[in-house]
């Protein structure tokens, strides 16, 4: 397949950028979305062009570093899938592609459609952990957990941090990402002690950070490749209404 | 130089204990006088620098990814092992370190492995407290499954996830640290090269991959828990950054490298569909627990098949090979995974491949769907078979899977002693990046416990030997040591940068790998490896005048840090095949073809090469010095491996 | 109280405020429909017109209508400053559009509110205002108590002391401030018909989105409960009620 993108380049984060047009000829339908961009980025670095950043890791849809905006989509067309597992026989043939960096003030651009998400990573420092220390811990099987509330904490775990959720949401919002962490120590008999200080913290490093607000659109769920569900972003606000003005 | 294991005197299940005891100990109020440098942040480096701050030390931890979370550790899917005996199945300390020096074809230390065995327990102790959500049972208990051939149910899992589990884990103990301000964190940057200081190793130099800087760091200590080296073969389930440039640059200051030539291939990943291959996924294998492997009986049926004039379900059953199941009927489709690779190959090499490019084994669960039911096989590995799905457009649930071995997993890493310190005074190395645990063979769910037992339970104690022996006075920066290392990391980026060729850095990774899979993969003959140095030094060659390197340092550059990675990969691949070439045995993932039994499985030669090939680096195009650190089995007898 | 008011400036803070006051707005809706379904009544006004003397006057409702009044503006302010904080988290916006998976109303809770908020003025001045302050026409209903039937007259500004309602020689007799007469001749016109029908299905998508929202916001998402709420907000909050509103504009158009 041949196909013509339209790429958001920028040189760095103090350099405003624009979209460069590309073509990317003798596509296979069976390439993954990123090695697309491979090939087109072999053939700009044997011109002497600089080739397209992107971030990407593990190209198995675990890590969460690979991102892009595809066509207006967080993760391109395709559900439940991280650009890296996005195959290009969920294209057309003549198709014109367009490829941004996620948009968000919290995620400043590092180069072309590589962003920072620091954030994410100030977000959890803030309180995303349960504070035990290596060794002197009691016998695993001591920690009773129902198999249900252990099933359902880990629907939350299962998120990859990869910001998705940030960028299709229209206000920038972070509250899927930092909920699913809340939600998961909520519920597990581990992050008792902690809870409702985890969840104030949280909370307040996502407003420092400069996320917008939630408006309840559900956008971040369609879009989650995880499919992290919008009710931990419920619970994350039972948590945080009954730290600040019952527990607190 | 002598090679000192340091292995403990006394016996086996003693070694550890009366270790730790003999270890120095740091004062408490001197701790936070030491600097601790970590670079790598998957489950070995961050459990260290979580666990080494909250000692007190102060620790700078090192990333190339922009979050500790993205290390590879998390694409882990089956699980971790641990002695637990929660099952009453007969599994003790003593069986998971037999299986494991077994399964490593006895080419490991034993006192390691005991050692790993025994803070397995503690492992999934330390996890579950942090709230890692392994799988679990109605009644409340952690749910464990056999995995990889074990005859016990040790393994803990977490879904499909276990490893991303286990490192969201880890990556909160040492977020916790960070917000103490215990650890400071540096992403997006990687290490170039090593700083040693009187025969010490006493910091880094590293380039931030942001904007260029290259920057030196000083510490008492500097652990390297920078993963395996398997994208030398250019296609392998490693994470596309995964790269061996760390312990290589400091192998070229005095680290020894411990068998590099055991190397790892899964066998069941998905086949390679062209030359657009970027990288191979794996599926777990626990998939092998009730997929049946088989290829046609014939040639011709297998051509058919290839040519797409029949499909899998119209070749009869008495048509079928299930070569596994035949040729090990008491272990079957469950043999580890280096017999499963080797037996696919060869059904392939037969002809009787399956897939366009005939590599590739069929994997079929009509047996188990007509058996469990589809819901069932769905529950267990639903998310196995949509990730397939995806990938390959083919159902698994109407059509057997197709795979094909893919590397893995690389045994081989920096030499260490019982300490995990390399051969250089100060300078550790934990997890894959080691050489240590696995021997010649890595047993499934394996990985993950030698990463959180080095991490969590070895090195906190190990490292505050050696700093109570060189004491707390502050690393001197001044010396020119660290001037004139980071000169020379700029040197070789500025040489880098000159490279204005033709060829891409790719296109020679890929060369790279071909020669790597076709001549010192699954299997190797000493005229394949005489072949491929060849190849590889003349590659390597060809790359310092033809390369194309493009932009400059100061900014996000991808094709000078491919560059210097690729670069290392060259050296590397032909210390392999030396490795290879020296190893006249077949052991574990090094399958020499003149050294088989009748049957065609690996033969030893315990006689002769029952010893760690530890190489030293003599300078550039010199050939390496091969240091032999004999192993000594006192307690288990080495046998041939059979699982017939 | 400064611990309550960094609650407050947080986010979540100010989206507890947005669903508080949303939930108060909801709760008026009802009520403030069933009372104006007088309307409909064929007594010339008589009940309307007393339902409209009584939630003026009596105190505790006087309270709860300038606690209202307060929800309208905090719910319209706090909505300003939290689309201004979600501009300011996207300075570039993308220039490709795609489906995202959510309604359209939940993205365009602004344009809805904003079409709420100017009809809620035109509203208030036509009959909130004109009531109190304004001119409205004053109307005597004369009730024979015998026989029930109601004689109506208008009254003229001199004519008109103040709001009474007494017995005299079997005869009941109302002089009030005839604003049903005021919304009959109001409804007479076409664009203020248009208006408020439009508004009413500006508000229809803006609950269709906003009652099920609150809930959300306030932590209240159980599978058990959830299909009842979103049941409430879809038939009774955006279908329901905006047409019941709806169709007085049009009953008094099309009389």
């Amino acid at each position: 397949m041949n196909l013509t993108l339209k790429v958001w380049r920028q040189k760095n984060s103090q350099t405003p950028g624009k979209f460069v047009t590309y073509k990317a000829e003798e596509i296979s339908p069976d390439m993954s979305f990123l090695e697309m961009l491979d090939v087109v980025n072999e053939k700009l670095v044997k011109t002497q062009e600089d080739p397209i950043q992107f971030d990407h890791d593990c190209r198995e849809g675990i890590c969460g570093m690979c991102s892009l905006m595809i066509n207006g989509e967080p993760h391109g067309p395709k559900r439940a899938t991280t650009t890296c597992q996005l195959h290009m026989r969920s294209f057309n043939d003549g198709e014109t592609i367009v490829i941004e960096p996620w948009r968000a003030a919290a995620f400043p651009v590092v180069k072309d459609l590589a962003v920072d998400r620091g954030a994410f990573d100030r977000i959890q420092q803030a309180g995303g952990y349960v504070s035990v220390g290596t060794g002197g811990v009691p016998d695993a099987n001591e920690i009773l957990i129902p198999k249900t509330i252990a099933d359902e904490a880990f629907n939350s775990a299962t998120c990859i941090g990869c910001g998705a959720c940030v960028a299709a949401c229209k206000n920038a919002s972070a509250m899927l990402f930092v909920s699913a962490k809340v939600s998961q120590y909520a519920m597990l008999p581990q992050g008792q002690t902690e809870r409702y200080e985890r969840a104030k913290a949280m909370v307040s490093q996502m407003d420092d950070e400069g996320f917008g607000s939630c408006t309840n659109t559900y956008a971040c769920e369609a879009q989650c490749p995880k499919e992290i569900k919008v009710t931990n972003i419920a619970r994350m606000n039972r948590e945080y209404f009954n730290a600040e003005f019952i527990k607190g | 130089m002598k090679l000192d294991a340091k292995i403990p005197e006394g016996p086996l299940a003693e070694k550890w204990s009366k270790h730790k005891f003999n270890l120095k100990l740091v004062n408490p109020a001197n701790k936070r006088k030491y600097d601790i440098i970590v670079v790598g942040t998957g489950l070995a480096g961050a459990s260290a620098a979580a666990s080494l701050a909250e000692l007190g030390y102060n620790v700078k931890a090192f990333c190339f990814q922009d979050s500790p979370r993205r290390a590879h550790s998390i694409a882990a899917q089956g699980g971790i092992n641990a002695a637990k005996n929660y099952r009453n199945d007969g599994d003790s300390v003593f069986r998971l370190f037999y299986d494991t020096i077994k399964g490593g074809d006895y080419r490991a230390r034993e006192a390691n492995v005991y050692r790993l065995a025994e803070v397995s327990v503690n492992i999934i102790d330390q996890c579950v407290a942090q709230g890692v959500p392994f799988a679990r049972e109605y009644g409340g208990l952690l749910d464990n499954r056999s995995f990889g051939g074990a005859q016990v149910s040790r393994t803990f899992y977490a879904r499909g996830q276990t490893g991303q589990q286990l490192l969201l884990g880890a990556y909160s103990a040492l977020n916790r640290q960070i917000n103490e301000g215990k650890v400071k964190m540096y992403t997006r940057s990687e290490m170039l090269d090593l700083v040693v200081v009187d025969g010490k190793a006493q910091g880094i130099v590293t380039r931030n991959l942001v904007n260029g800087k290259i920057e030196t760091h000083a510490a008492h200590a500097v652990l390297l828990c920078t993963g395996g080296y398997g994208n030398v073969f250019y296609l392998s389930t490693n994470a596309m950054g995964s790269n061996v440039t760390a312990a290589w640059r400091a192998h070229k200051r005095g680290a020894f490298f411990g068998n590099p030539c055991y190397t790892q291939i899964h066998p069941t990943c998905i086949p390679v569909t062209g030359d657009h291959q970027s990288k191979l996924t794996l599926m777990s294998e626990s998939l092998r627990n009730d997929g049946r492997v088989w290829v046609p009986k014939t040639v011709d049926l297998s051509q058919k098949l290839r040519n797409g004039e029949i499909k899998a379900k119209d070749i009869k059953e008495e048509d079928r090979d299930y070569f596994l199941e035949r040729k090990y009927p008491s272990f079957g489709n469950l043999v580890p995974r280096d017999v499963a690779s080797r037996n696919a190959k060869q059904v392939c090499d037969e002809g009787r491949g399956v897939g366009k490019s005939g590599l590739a084994v069929f994997l079929d669960f009509s047996d188990s769907i007509n058996r469990l039911g589809k819901d069932t096989v769905a529950a267990k590995y639903g998310n196995l078979f949509d990730m397939y799905y995806q990938i390959t457009d083919e159902n698994p649930y109407e059509q057997p899977m197709r795979i094909y071995p893919a590397v893995h997993y690389t045994m081989g890493g920096l030499w260490v002693d019982y300490n995990l310190m390399t051969s250089v005074p100060g300078l550790y190395a934990l997890g894959e990046a080691n050489f240590s645990d696995h021997g010649a063979n890595r047993l499934g769910a394996s990985a993950l416990m030698q990463g959180l037992a080095d991490g969590y339970f070895v090195i906190p104690y190990t490292v505050g030997d050696y700093l109570a022996t060189i004491g707390p006075a502050p690393v001197n920066t001044n010396h020119p040591a660290f001037e004139q290392t980071r000169k020379e990391v700029e040197d070789n980026v500025k040489t880098l940068l000159s490279l204005k060729g033709n060829k891409t850095v790719d296109e020679y990774h890929r060369d790279l790998g071909k020669i790597m899979w076709e001549y010192c993969g699954m299997s190797r003959s000493e005229e394949g490896l005489k072949k491929a140095k060849k190849l590889i030094s003349d590659l390597r060659e060809d790359f310092w005048k033809n390369a194309i390197v493009l932009g400059e340092n100061e900014e996000v550059n991808q094709s000078l840090e491919k560059a210097g990675r690729v670069a290392d990969f060259l050296e590397l691949g032909e210390l392999m095949v030396d490795d290879a070439l020296n190893r006249n045995e077949s052991c574990g993932g090094h399958f020499r073809e003149e050294y088989q039994t009748p049957e065609g499985e690996a033969l030893r030669n315990d006689d002769d090469y029952a010893y760690v090939a530890a190489w030293e680096y003599k300078g550039k195009n010199q050939p390496e010095e091969l240091h032999k650190e004999e192993l000594v089995f006192e307690n288990v007898k080495l046998t041939q491996r059979s699982y017939k | 109280m400064s611990n309550f008011s960094k609650t407050f400036s947080s986010t979540l803070g100010k989206k507890l405020i947005m669903c508080l006051t949303g939930l108060f707005l909801c709760s008026f809706l009802i009520i403030h429909l069933i009372g104006n379904f007088q309307l409909f009544k064929d007594d010339a006004g008589l009940a309307f017109n007393e339902y409209a003397y009584f939630m003026t006057n009596f105190p505790p409702i006087k309270v709860v209508s300038y606690l209202l009044y307060l929800s309208i503006l905090v719910h319209t302010i706090w909505a300003i400053m939290l689309t201004q904080k979600n501009k300011a988290a996207r300075p570039i916006s993308y220039a490709k559009k795609g489906g995202n998976g959510s309604i359209w109303s939940s993205r365009n809770m602004g344009i809805l509110g904003t079409m709420i908020f100017v009809f809620i003025a035109v509203h208030m001045s036509n009959f909130w205002y004109n009531y109190h302050w304004g001119t409205t026409p004053y109307v005597e209903y004369r009730t024979d108590l015998n026989t029930g039937i109601t004689q109506v007259k208008e009254l003229s500004e001199t004519e008109f002391t103040g709001h009474v309602s007494y017995v005299e020689n079997g005869v009941q007799i109302i002089k009030a401030k005839d604003l049903y007469k005021a919304v009959a001749f109001s409804f007479q016109q076409l664009w203020i018909v248009a208006l408020y029908v439009a508004a009413m299905a500006a508000l229809a998508f803006h609950l269709l989105h906003g009652f099920q929202s609150a809930f959300q916001t306030l932590g209240w998402n159980h599978s058990k409960y959830k299909p009842l709420i979103n049941f409430l907000g879809v038939w009774v909050f955006s279908v329901l009620i905006p047409i019941g509103f709806a169709a007085m504009p049009l009953y008094f158009f099309f009389k």
